[in-house]
């Protein structure tokens, strides 16, 4: 494992609700709260939208970490999409951790649209932890990746 | 000991067909080898001849019923205790039309893994004899006996128990004992490697993968009209495991799709050409739920929301991941 | 001919891996496949059937064609075929020597399929006599003797030796480059070989597959054949997986698919199965919609179209793999029987 790169620029995607999360980005860009340009946001309608096939996909095409942001339980603008979201994401990053992929890869947290400050922390922090691995060669598509596939 | 049963599914079978309940049978048919059974469809006397039901008659019947069902007139339909969950789990998910068939609960004292008869030494197996406490394979190098206990199939290894969920009628010669036994064992041995050791198990265990399908297409639970890794449409839909990726995707994305409805009635590890442990991959999701949302058992009744479209507002966090400790 | 003692195996393989890749059958978690000797992969010649058959080697599940970059306005097209190293497969047991027979008539012939037909070339085949046959062979019924298969050199185990006997040019090249590790037969050596072939094939006649009675197949009477009432029932229980077709030596349909990499398409090949239901699907859809349809592909394919187009010869070699591996244990036995059987009722 590359620990020690310094270079290292990791790719984060992150689903992020349209009602709470993507707002609470918004709050974080306009509040000029600072977290690295390496997060890729991608808004959903609502978290539980997000079908673990994405996850998959995300980390197929090249990601390094995925994180998804919901409303706060009891908050979900369709009432109880992120009850879902919860139970699946609970599952489905358990039973990654589970096949043997770095846990610091995928996070679900909650961010309301009131609070860039915390969107802002949530993501220096997951980067962090997702630099700290380097990257992610256990679930991706070396096809995607055509200068690695020599060296392998 | 299972003749006496034959016999009798035979009698019942006849008087059924004859009475006009149903007018056709879906059972097990004789192979070559006195292993290698066939399901099949009878609808005549001479064809019940054929009706075979021993320690190889391991075959879910229950898919079958998703077609057979929806034919014209009822079908008779003899299934094994574990199997009824899986018709359960069907009729929960409208896959089956109960009344199309009459279903006929039979006693199972396990069944037997062909495959580790011959990994214990049974190199041509040609015939079995089989008294309940030993199977002796009959092969072109001389006998080989063996106790039933230790040749069993993995699903039988962690049976839920004898008893029936879902039946029109039973016969039971042989009253079995109905215990449940554990099966997470397995899983917890993975749990308690560290990640890298995991990684390399999966790996090399997913790298077998050829891609076949056999596990899917025997699923009771895989019951899409239209795989998403059959659709060209959907963008993942590969023939083949060009990328390593491929394999993770499709086993990953398969067991979380059946999870909350695998009634772990084992098959996909039996049919599996590869002999990967695929059991492994839905136990640990049935795992997690009975853990997190309450023991839950899919097919053993045919109304209870299964977890993953149900919740609670007191439900554990995802964090729940990270806070249970060992590396990363 | 030559002989090599048993407990040098190890030292064999390293000579043949020095200067070619060597393929045996090594066990891997349990399962025994074709896979490139070296450092933790150990060879396993006890288990009669890998579970891929030897034709993975030469015509791989996966196989990368073409690539396409685009750059701008520029699309670049790669070819991704590569000039193949010598390669030698150790063990090829002579079901899975016939096979390549068969695959030869397919890839060689007009188009010559060029990926196939370098790795042909390059790929030297040692093959290996069935100590021990098993109930599923029935490789005698297509005239195949376990006990002498085709080979660029065919070797026979008994006792502690290993015999080894060059057969054809790229054979005996081989065995060149090989002659110090060898011992030369003698006479009594002969005999040896001689008798444990005589013990092969009397096992092979005791077989209960051997005596399959395939008068009814071939290219004769092809509407009657298809137009069997018996498919309906023989297909019922088919789940409509691939299993039998990718363990199958002698089938040899594929897909060509694209992968979009993101910066440019992948273009590569791999295995198809006439069971699927998206097997040569059109704009139109499916010419066999049924999986009766599907599944009498198979077998008229095998037993009846093939042995139409390339002089009698039938597409199956008796290996028994789809016997084995069939979740539901329908075979081409069960069908040969059932519907050749109908002759004689």
């Amino acid at each position: 494992m590359q620990v020690e790169n310094k270079e290292f620029k990791p790719t984060i995607v992150a689903f992020c609700c349209n009602w709470c999360s993507y707002a609470g980005a918004d709050l974080a860009g306009t509040g000029r709260m600072q977290y690295p340009a390496d997060v890729k946001i991608i808004r959903v309608p609502c978290s539980c939208r997000v079908n673990p096939m994405f996850v998959l996909r995300a980390f197929q095409r090249g990601a390094d970490g995925v994180i998804l942001c919901g409303c706060h339980p009891g908050d979900c603008h369709y009432s109880t999409g992120n009850y879902y979201t919860r139970r699946r994401m609970t599952m489905l990053f358990d039973f990654l951790d589970y096949l043997g992929i770095e846990r610091a890869r995928t996070r679900v947290e909650w961010v309301s649209a009131a609070e860039g400050a915390k969107f802002a922390a949530v993501m220096n922090d997951f980067v962090k932890g997702v630099r700290e691995l380097g990257p992610n060669k256990r679930i991706t598509d070396l096809r995607c990746k055509p200068e690695e596939k020599e060296g392998e | 000991m299972m003749q006496q049963v034959v016999d009798i599914m035979r009698k019942r079978a006849l008087q059924l067909l004859g009475s006009g309940t149903v007018n056709r049978v879906i059972g097990w048919k004789n192979g070559e080898f006195g292993y290698d059974q066939t399901p099949a469809v009878f609808k005549t006397e001479d064809e019940l001849s054929a009706l075979v039901y021993d320690s190889f008659s391991s075959p879910n019947l229950s898919k079958y019923l998703i077609e057979e069902s929806k034919k014209e007139g009822k079908i008779l339909a003899f299934l094994k205790p574990c199997d009824t969950y899986s018709f359960n789990q069907l009729i929960k998910e409208h896959r089956i039309n109960r009344d199309g068939v009459y279903i006929v609960g039979i006693e199972c004292c396990g069944m037997v893994d062909i495959n580790k008869l011959k990994a214990l030494g049974a190199v041509g197996v040609n015939g079995i004899a089989d008294d309940g406490e030993t199977i002796t394979a009959h092969t072109l190098y001389g006998d080989k006996t063996f106790k039933k206990e230790e040749v069993l199939l993995e699903k039988c290894l962690a049976c839920k128990g004898k008893k029936h969920v879902a039946f029109d009628e039973l016969i039971i010669v042989n009253a079995q004992d109905d215990e449940a036994k554990p099966r997470f064992d397995g899983v917890k041995e993975i749990e308690a490697m560290t990640p890298d050791e995991r990684f390399a198990f999966w790996r090399s265990q997913l790298s077998k993968c050829i891609r076949c399908n056999a596990c899917r297409n025997v699923c009771p639970a895989c019951s899409c009209l239209q795989c998403v890794f059959d659709n060209p449409k959907s963008g993942v839909a590969s023939k083949a495991t060009p990328d390593t990726f491929e394999e993770q995707m499709y086993h990953v994305i398969r067991a979380f799709h059946v999870a909350g409805r695998c009634t772990d009635c084992g098959e996909c590890s039996r049919v599996c050409p590869q002999n990967i442990p695929l059991h492994l991959l839905n136990r640990k999701f049935i795992k997690d739920m009975n853990e997190f949302y309450g023991e839950y058992q899919a097919g053993a009744d045919t109304e209870t929301r299964p977890p993953l479209v149900n919740y609670t507002a007191g439900d554990v966090e995802p964090t729940v991941i990270s806070d249970k400790g060992g590396d990363n | 001919m030559f002989k090599i003692k048993k407990t040098k195996l190890n030292e064999l393989f390293a000579a043949i891996s020095d200067g070619n890749v060597l393929y045996v059958p090594c066990n891997i978690k349990g399962d025994t496949d074709y896979a490139v000797w070296g450092e933790g992969a150990e060879a396993d010649l006890e288990t009669l059937k890998t579970v891929k058959s030897a034709k993975s080697v030469f015509f791989p599940q996966c196989e990368d064609i073409v690539s396409f970059t685009r750059e701008g306005k520029n699309v670049t097209v790669n070819s991704m075929q590569r000039e193949s190293e010598d390669f030698v497969v150790f063990g090829v047991r002579a079901c899975d020597a016939k096979s390549f027979e068969i695959l030869d008539r397919v890839f060689l012939s007009d188009p010559v399929d060029t990926f196939y037909k370098t790795k042909r070339e390059h790929g030297t085949i040692v093959a290996l006599c069935c100590t021990r046959p098993e109930e599923t062979c029935f490789c005698k019924a297509f005239g195949i003797d376990a006990s002498a298969p085709a080979g660029d050199v065919t070797t026979c185990f008994n006792g502690e030796y290993l015999y080894w006997q060059p057969v054809t040019e790229k054979g005996l090249n081989l065995t060149k480059t090989l002659q110090n590790l060898f011992e030369s037969a003698d006479e009594n050596d002969e005999l040896a070989v001689a008798d444990e072939q005589k013990n092969i094939r009397e096992i092979s006649e005791k077989l209960p597959l051997s005596s399959l009675d395939l008068s009814y197949w071939g290219k004769d009477d092809l509407l009657e054949k298809f137009n069997s009432p018996k498919w309906g029932e023989l297909s019922e229980a088919c789940l409509g997986c691939g299993a039998c077709t990718f363990v199958c030596p002698t089938c040899q349909c594929y897909d060509v698919r694209d992968f979009d990499k993101g910066n440019g398409i992948q273009r590569y090949r791999c295995w198809d199965s006439c069971m699927y239901k998206d097997f040569t699907m059109m704009a139109h859809g499916t010419p066999r919609p049924t999986q009766m349809q599907r599944f009498r592909q198979r077998f008229m394919h095998k037993l009846v179209y093939f042995p139409s187009n390339n002089d009698g010869v039938f597409s199956c070699v008796g290996c028994g793999r789809c016997l084995e591996k069939c979740p539901i244990h329908m075979n081409i036995v069960k069908v040969a029987k059932a519907i050749g059987g109908e002759k004689d009722e």
